[in-house]
């Protein structure tokens, strides 16, 4: 059987999970500010982990490239101790803030640069612009199928497998190879990786490759910023809430009775 | 011909309400460009849909028509839409950002050269140049952004239940046949079952109790499905909803799935019990008439949006307050 190529896409942005008192907006930088560490956008992993359950049952090779102004290796060496065979760093100053359109452009050069591929996987959106179109109009520029939202790859007999949701259910659909898939979270989250196998691949891992606009030729002309003309903050979504104290579950529970019984 | 252009969608053989909240603001924009409003049915055969449409108004309504638009099949739609929209030339072209509209717009933007804003929540015309600006909810929520794009057609899709369905129009436009040029070799992902499943629709519930990480393990969620009973009783229809994580961690489908890329519900009570609130699914359920967390981090963000707060372990406190509330008063 031949190795399968699977291409991901991830990207590093600060994280959506954060608590609400670490997020602010900055209307004249046009910036949102996220005051905890870098993560990987959860939709992404959960692209990874799709490709990892293939790379299970098959000889396959796992590419993780990672777009941006400035990618930090230490949050993407996750991907590598996860199960991930190589991973590519996409990175220059020019790649702030790209539109959409621009991001896959680049995307779809350094995947033309690496060479053969049969799958590219990428989360359904990101978890900082929650745009969900990179996936998509990657998949049109390579020219490739595109299914969207699935919740489950599989290969069998060298073909691809995909459900894909639905808003009744699923679909069950296939496509050649090479196919563009964007994967929902229904696919499960990454894998758990011990704290020692990062520390140790952080310690040990060799350096990784990172490819500039000059490495992918491309110009900075092509590549156009997003079109944001104003940034606020969201209407206060807070509301004064009143906690239920009691010295033990029980007193709790009784005074939260209390507050259903006068909401009927 | 210069117009503003809206996708509509058919559901149980008429006009998706999604589709008159599109005639809505569709309306609104080409009022205020002074251009004419059209909207697209497309499907194996679709005249009654194209008649419903045409009596809301619009100066005209593309019918496509084709027995291969037999179902949602993408690759046969963007290609019926790219011809149609090179030949009406719209400036403006709106999708709703549900199922057909979040495939379809990004791959339209790129064959049709232009920028696509998805799950707009406000739409207007900029006076200086007459772009489009497109206002959209970004960072799970936490920031709300406005986006303006040269080009044409200016590309977006818009958030279901924000924009108020347009009346019944004066009038009746003009029915335009079209006859997409595709076929079967234009088919690249082909489907082999579509399976329908029973779904809840949380939209539909009047009590929400849900769960997140917080409940450790699947069955976590049987604890909830009491309660979820319990309140049936006296609240209506109560449903189990919870965060991305627990589908993430397989406890549950995702049919269940409160937040931006789940459900967006505003039942009368929403109890969250061991979900942290992650903005993403804040913006899912803030809108909800009374909400009730219970949670043992007292610091964590659901609290902040909570009318009432329990700081505890659900699974001492729950089976409690079920015995409290079934207690005959």
């Amino acid at each position: 059987m031949k190795e399968l190529r699977i291409i991901v896409c991830a990207k590093e942005i600060p994280d959506p999970e954060a608590p609400l008192s670490d997020v602010s907006v900055n209307p004249e930088t046009m910036e949102v500010i996220v005051d905890a560490p870098q993560v990987i956008s959860p939709f992404d992993e959960n692209a990874l982990e799709a490709a990892l359950r293939i790379k299970e049952d098959r000889d396959a090779k796992i590419t993780v490239l990672s777009l941006g102004k400035k990618v930090s290796d230490t949050v993407l060496r996750k991907t590598l101790a996860a199960g991930a065979d190589e991973l590519i760093l996409l990175q220059d100053t020019a790649f702030e803030r790209l539109d959409s359109y621009s991001t896959a452009a680049v995307l779809a050069e350094a995947i033309r640069k690496r060479g053969e591929y049969d799958l590219v996987l990428t989360g359904r959106q990101a978890g900082d612009w929650d745009s969900a179109q990179v996936g998509l109009i990657l998949g049109e520029m390579l020219g490739l199928p595109c299914i969207n939202l699935a919740r489950e790859i599989t290969i069998e007999d060298g073909k691809l497998l995909v459900k894909k949701n639905t808003p009744g259910g699923y679909e069950r659909v296939t496509a050649e190879m090479p196919v563009l898939v964007t994967v929902s979270n229904e696919v499960g989250e990454l894998r758990y990786i011990s704290r020692t196998k990062i520390l140790m691949m952080l310690r040990t891992g060799g350096s990784i490759p990172s490819w500039n606009t000059e490495a992918l030729g491309v110009t900075h002309e092509a590549l156009k910023k997003m079109g944001i003309v104003e940034l606020s903050s969201p209407p206060d979504m807070g509301r004064d809430c009143q906690f239920l104290e009691g010295a033990t579950p029980a007193e709790k529970a009784e005074k939260l009775a209390a507050v259903f019984k006068a909401l009927r | 011909m210069s117009d503003v252009l809206i996708l509509g969608e058919v559901k149980e053989g008429s006009l998706d309400i999604r589709t008159l909240e599109l005639l809505g603001i569709g309306k609104k924009l080409a009022g205020d460009l002074g251009v004419g409003l059209s909207v697209m049915v497309m499907g194996e055969t679709v005249s009654g849909v194209a008649e419903q449409a045409a009596s809301y108004g619009p100066a005209r309504v593309y019918k496509l028509e084709h027995p291969l638009l037999h179902g949602f099949k993408p690759d046969l739609w963007l290609a019926s839409l790219e011809q149609a929209c090179r030949k009406i030339n719209p400036q403006i072209f709106l999708m709703s950002h549900g199922f057909i509209g979040m495939e379809v717009g990004p791959r339209l933007s790129y064959r049709l050269n232009t920028r696509l804003t998805t799950d707009c929540i406000d739409l207007s015309i900029n006076p200086e140049d007459g772009l489009l600006l497109r206002t959209k909810p970004v960072s799970g929520g936490n920031a709300i952004s406005v986006f303006k794009y040269p080009g044409e057609p200016q590309l977006a899709t818009v958030r279901g239940k924000v924009f108020a369905p347009a009346d019944a129009g004066d009038g009746r436009g003009e029915i335009v046949a079209m006859v997409p040029d595709i076929d079967e070799s234009m088919i690249r992902v082909k489907s082999l079952e579509i399976v329908e499943e029973e779904v809840v629709a949380l939209d539909k519930a009047d009590v929400v109790v849900a769960g997140g990480a917080g409940l450790g393990e699947a069955d976590g969620f049987e604890i909830l499905r009491s309660l979820s009973e319990t309140l049936g009783k006296s609240f209506g229809r109560a449903m189990i909803g919870c965060s991305r994580v627990a589908v993430d961690k397989g406890w549950i489908s995702s049919d269940h799935q409160v937040g931006l890329t789940g459900s967006l519900i505003s039942p009368d009570i929403y109890v969250a019990v061991g979900i942290s609130g992650a903005i993403q699914h804040l913006v899912g359920m803030v809108h909800s008439k009374k909400i009730i967390a219970i949670n043992t981090d007292p610091s964590c963000n659901m609290f902040k949006v909570a009318d009432y707060g329990v700081v505890e372990a659900y699974e001492k406190l729950v089976p409690t307050l079920i015995e409290k509330l079934e207690e005959p008063s």
